[in-house]
């Protein structure tokens, strides 16, 4: 049964092959000019990812700080305030909702929320916000799904328990059913950071992608994935050899984080 | 200053639901503001002539083409070695070191952003096994792609076979291999069908692995060596270079229908596929 063997081998092709393309580079150009160097400009041959890096990293703590609260908040309403019946239809509603192509998330921001924002807060309105807003909405779906059956799981004397010693519903909630339910509602956000920090194309369309380290969240900037979308058509050579050293750089950090949540469901079914 | 836990209670319950119905309302307006703004543009001439001066008049047709074309093939490659996969993992061996190995990697295939896979495929083959942009490039992307979901709801899908359909098959003498094949299978077709739905729509909206390995030309494709432009690319194109908005939206609306559609049907399947179940 060597087919059994066909995801396997192809995550390890994929690692294989954009290592081989991308860790030389670490080592002609220098590991930490590249992590930490101020400039990208290929032409000059400067290749400084830390403004790209910053700006990933605004945007996906701030999709983050739009879409866990919102998402966890959806969570615990619909499996603890409202009817059985009630959930039954919005959860599947929401995860159709996730099969909405990101372009199309991306586009909307470019229509709606962009000159939205150039209008209400000033700035370019292509900047970190809008793309924390559009990504935001859309790790909703995930986060979603992935903690409402964390709180389902959590079983009913639980509850029963908290609410016999006189606690409210939401006291229940606050004191119980959320402390249970913990290792899956972390592993919703975790798997929404790697889902936020790995979109491509809405981001692109929203973010501005100017080469900067951005100082506020109403500037343009770059993020790792879209520097590596932009330039990946005409790049060649060492130029080429950067972005994929990229895509290495995005590669192991959003392994980390599917470790990190794999092992949070884990440790929440072993307590269980 | 405490408050009271009924008030408290109140206060949170009114907050919740304001969260819950504020993401209900973006996610809808959404789908609504697209099909809005592009349906008008949508009718036979737009879905069945040609684009004409880089989309900014004519039709979608050679991208409607590709976005068949494309997740077909990806189906294609990703059926049996999916399916296969999940066949060994339920039926044939017991859970070990190997099993949670073969797991973990699936697991972590389909945590990799796309542009990884986009990387991957041009890198693999587009230049070394020089296929070029084409449909198969694509196509290949695609299928390790969506491998990931195929193995994993068919998993289920054989797993949730009861054991008493096994026992009786081999109780009138079939192997493995041909009660896999007469019982197993049969029984968990619809929750394979299922995975197959849901990986099509995840191939029908996905732009960054497609632009990379299958290409962006706009002609009709003759043959699995030829580049193919699928309609998440072209929107994405015509989009972010301010070709036609109004052609953008009447792809837009085009493609979230279909994907809406594909995903309908693949919850309507589990749907069904629960009761019968549970029954």
């Amino acid at each position: 049964m060597l087919v059994a063997f066909s995801a396997l081998a192809s995550l390890l092709l994929i690692a294989v092959f954009i290592l081989k393309e991308g860790v030389p580079f670490f080592f002609k150009y220098g590991l930490g000019h590249f992590l930490f160097g101020l400039t990208w400009d290929p032409q000059a041959g400067q290749f400084g990812i830390y403004p790209m890096i910053v700006a990933s990293l605004w945007v996906t703590l701030g999709a983050m700080a739009i879409g866990a609260p919102l998402g966890i908040a959806g969570a615990i309403f619909l499996n603890e305030f409202v009817p059985r019946s009630v959930l039954r239809v919005v959860k599947p509603t929401i995860e159709l909702l996730a099969g909405i192509p990101s372009v199309v998330y991306g586009f909307l921001g470019v229509m709606v929320l962009a000159p939205f924002i150039r209008a209400h807060l000033g700035g370019p309105g292509l900047s970190i916000l809008a793309a924390s807003v559009i990504l935001g909405i859309m790790v909703l779906p995930t986060v979603i799904s992935i903690s409402t059956d964390a709180i389902g799981a959590v079983p009913n004397s639980y509850r029963e328990g908290a609410l016999a010693l006189g606690a409210t519903r939401w006291q229940s909630v606050t004191l119980v059913t959320v402390k249970a339910a913990r290792s899956g509602i972390i592993a919703s956000i975790i798997l929404a950071m790697g889902r936020a920090l790995g979109e491509t194309m809405a981001v692109i369309m929203v973010v501005g992608n100017a080469v900067k380290v951005p100082h506020s969240a109403l500037d343009s900037a770059r993020t790792l994935t879209a520097n590596i979308a932009l330039e990946m058509g005409y790049a060649t050579g060492l130029h080429r050899e950067a972005l994929f050293a990229t895509g290495v750089v995005l590669f192991v950090v959003i392994m980390l984080l599917n470790a990190m949540a794999t092992s949070a469901i884990k440790a929440g079914g072993r307590r269980a | 200053m405490r408050v009271p836990p009924k008030y408290a209670q109140v206060l949170a319950v009114a907050l919740l639901g304001a969260a819950t119905l504020l993401t209900l309302v973006v996610l809808v307006f959404i789908i609504v503001f697209v099909l809005t703004k592009g349906l008008p543009t949508v009718n036979a001439a737009f879905l069945f002539t040609v684009p004409r001066d880089m989309g900014r008049s004519g039709g979608i047709l050679p991208t409607l083409i590709g976005t068949v074309l494309l997740p077909l093939l990806a189906l294609v490659i990703a059926l049996p070695l999916g399916v296969g996969t999940a066949v060994y993992l339920t039926e044939y061996t017991r859970e070990s070191r190997v099993t949670r190995m073969l797991s973990f990697g699936a697991d972590c295939l389909a945590g990799i952003p796309s542009i990884i896979f986009g990387l991957f495929g041009f890198i693999f083959f587009v230049v070394m096994l020089h296929m070029g942009w084409c449909l198969l490039a694509g196509g290949l992307t695609l299928a390790i792609m969506i491998l990931p979901t195929i193995i994993r709801t068919s998993e289920e899908a054989i797993r949730a076979v009861p054991n008493a359909y096994r026992e009786v098959s081999f109780s009138l003498g079939a192997t493995r291999w041909e009660t896999v094949l007469k019982v197993v299978l049969p029984n968990a077709l619809p929750g394979i069908v299922t995975g197959i739905m849901l990986g099509i729509a995840r191939c029908i909206g996905e732009t960054a692995a497609v632009i990379f390995t299958a290409g962006s030309s706009l002609r009709m494709p003759t043959s699995v060596f030829d580049s193919v432009r699928t309609m998440s690319v072209h929107f994405y194109i015509l989009a972010r270079e301010g070709i036609s908005s109004e052609n953008a939206y009447g792809t837009a609306a085009v493609l979230v229908i279909s994907v809406l559609a594909v995903n309908l049907v693949a919850y309507g399947l589990m749907h069904r596929f629960i009761s019968r179940r549970t029954r």
